[in-house]
């Protein structure tokens, strides 16, 4: 099955989707096996391999996901080498999305409704993508643009921000403002290799959406906050502080990226990923 | 399996009079920090050190032996270790981190190497993780009304406080011990969900629970902890026993700690029956 098929359970109309997966889990603390070789056809028989088609999409953000992204380095590569970049403003001379379908859209940003190509766009990335994910927190919950309430130099009439998933379907979140570079290393190299397991705190259906909110929704509220202090090392905004073993919210600070909530050994705890990949 | 995987189990106490004299059991982690970090094996560690409070920890990135050992003993309230993590690596620029956690403290640790949501170039880091037994923490504001309204004793003046053999006792002007029944409803209420009583997801895991008095039981669970465990044995840090010769010994660590697995399930089978959020994977 292909990648998209496992995730979603259905097809993307995309024809051939078999990836040539490294058999290993993603690794996390040391880099995986050179793409290419996974994907060197073999001598003897053709084998035919096509790669995601993978369109970074940037909406009403400051560009600093796609930073971190390219602060993998020369890890950077093996994400490039996995995919097929189809579209990618920044990187790439492509002014639009191409016709046809996409395997993966990567969103960062949120829609500005009052930009009528924003709204254009994220439609359009919805209709033409398999998986679409929000990409940091400006795509997951509006982030700094939620401080946005127009009147602003150079464009007074963008005044509402919205995240994508109040205008189309989400099918996962990668929390964090922006996400780190290992994040999105590791998630990438989940996607391509078929690491299901790694995946599943991203999707939507499964929970993946995290704001700061629910560190104390479902967190501290519950009584299950230990006091171990996560949540305040994980905030880029220094927004979270430990007082008397609990977090102190400063939420004229809170930037709702959700790297906090997301972060927390409470939220989900991976046991039987911890048992296999480093309890080694 | 009980007490989750390791590869080597021994009874430890540490042989340098600087280190028994102001540690809390064997002296394991304080001896052990302070081995590793003259090895360069790391180059900081995270530890609960004291605050202006008394017995109110604060986490404090220790680089030097004196710092390591400024910081020894138990303090029985909640010390956010995992809040120091991205300061030591990225103010403190540690590259071979240590960090000293309860088991909860631990799963963060673990967490945040395979799901560094926010956690930037921090994972490659941490060379060592060293938890310390559990069974339950208490709030400070808990944790004075022990001392202060059952133990009557004021906090100020206490100098070591410990829990075993059903009881919760202090050394201060006088010597004081109640039942450890007296502390339970202190205990903070996030630990009531936790099924981890010996840190089964730490590199090293010690404490007291198993091993006479000056002593304590330690597990090496992954390749690195082990490995540290016996250069610093071969060395001569350590004392050591094998489990098998001391008394109670693992039995009763295993009996311990299926208490407190079953504990636990009962808990969160309460919360989803009211219909709360439960950590998913907490259970195993």
């Amino acid at each position: 099955m292909g990648l998209l098929d496992k995730i979603l359970g259905k097809t993307s109309g995309a024809p051939s989707k078999e990836v040539t997966a490294a058999p290993t889990a993603a690794p996390v603390t040391k880099a995986p096996e050179p793409v290419k070789q996974e994907v060197a056809p073999k001598k003897s028989e053709e084998v035919k391999v096509s790669k995601p088609k993978l369109a970074y999409v940037h909406l009403s953000g400051c560009t600093g996901c796609l930073i971190s992204l390219s602060d993998n380095y020369e890890k950077l590569l093996d994400v490039l080498g996995a995919v097929d970049q189809v579209y990618n403003l920044t990187l790439m001379d492509q002014r639009e999305l191409p016709e046809g379908k996409i395997d993966i859209a990567l969103v960062e940003g949120a829609v500005c409704l009052q930009d009528e190509h924003s709204v254009h766009l994220i439609k359009e990335t919805r209709e033409k993508a398999g998986l679409v994910i929000a990409y940091g927190g400006c795509a997951a919950t509006g982030c700094v643009t939620n401080f946005c309430r127009g009147g602003q130099a150079n464009q007074p009439q963008h005044e509402s921000f919205v995240p994508i998933n109040r205008v189309i379907k989400v099918d996962a979140y990668i929390p964090g403002c922006p996400p780190t570079p290992e994040i999105i290393y590791n998630v990438a190299i989940a996607a391509v290799t078929g690491d299901m397991e790694y995946l599943q705190p991203f999707l939507a259906d499964k929970g993946g959406y995290a704001c700061g909110c629910d560190l104390f929704t479902k967190i501290v509220e519950n009584g299950l906050c230990i006091g171990c202090g996560t949540c305040a090392s994980s905030c880029p905004t220094r927004a979270l502080e430990m007082q008397f073993g609990r977090p102190s919210l400063n939420n004229t600070r809170c930037v709702k990226c959700g790297a906090c909530s997301a972060a927390c050994p409470r939220s989900f705890l991976p046991v039987s990923q911890i048992e296999k990949k480093l309890m080694v | 399996m009980a007490f989750g995987k390791y590869k080597e189990v021994y009874a430890l106490k540490a042989k340098d009079n600087a280190v028994t004299g102001v540690a809390q059991d064997g002296g394991v982690v304080t001896a052990l920090l302070c081995y590793a970090l003259d090895q360069g094996i790391i180059d900081g560690a995270i530890v609960a050190g004291n605050s202006e409070t008394p017995w109110l920890p604060k986490p404090v990135v220790a680089t030097t032996k004196e710092e390591i050992i400024a910081a020894a003993g138990t303090k029985y309230t909640i010390s956010p270790n995992v809040a120091a993590v991205k300061d030591a690596v990225r103010e403190m620029g540690c590259d071979k981190l240590a960090v000293v956690g309860t088991p909860c403290q631990i799963y963060a640790i673990q967490k945040m190497r395979l799901y560094p949501f926010g956690a930037r170039h921090v994972p490659d880091k941490i060379a060592m993780t060293i938890g310390i037994f559990c069974t339950e923490n208490f709030t400070y504001q808990g944790l004075k009304t022990i001392i202060e309204d059952h133990c009557k004793v004021p906090i100020e003046s206490v100098k070591k406080m410990e829990i075993g053999k059903g009881k919760f006792s202090i050394k201060a002007d006088k010597d004081v011990a109640i039942p450890i029944k007296e502390t339970h409803k202190y205990e903070q209420p996030g630990d009531h969900v936790c099924t981890d009583l010996t840190a089964e997801f730490a590199d090293i895991a010690t404490g007291s629970i198993g091993t006479p008095d000056g002593w304590s039981t330690t597990f090496g669970r992954t390749t690195r902890g082990t490995e540290l465990l016996k250069k610093a044995i071969a060395a001569g840090v350590f004392e050591s026993k094998a489990m098998a010769d001391v008394q109670p010994g693992l039995p009763l660590l295993e009996k311990l700690e299926a208490a407190k697995k079953d504990k636990a399930k009962k808990h969160v089978e309460e919360m989803k029956s009211l219909g709360l959020f439960v950590t998913p994977g907490i259970i195993y």
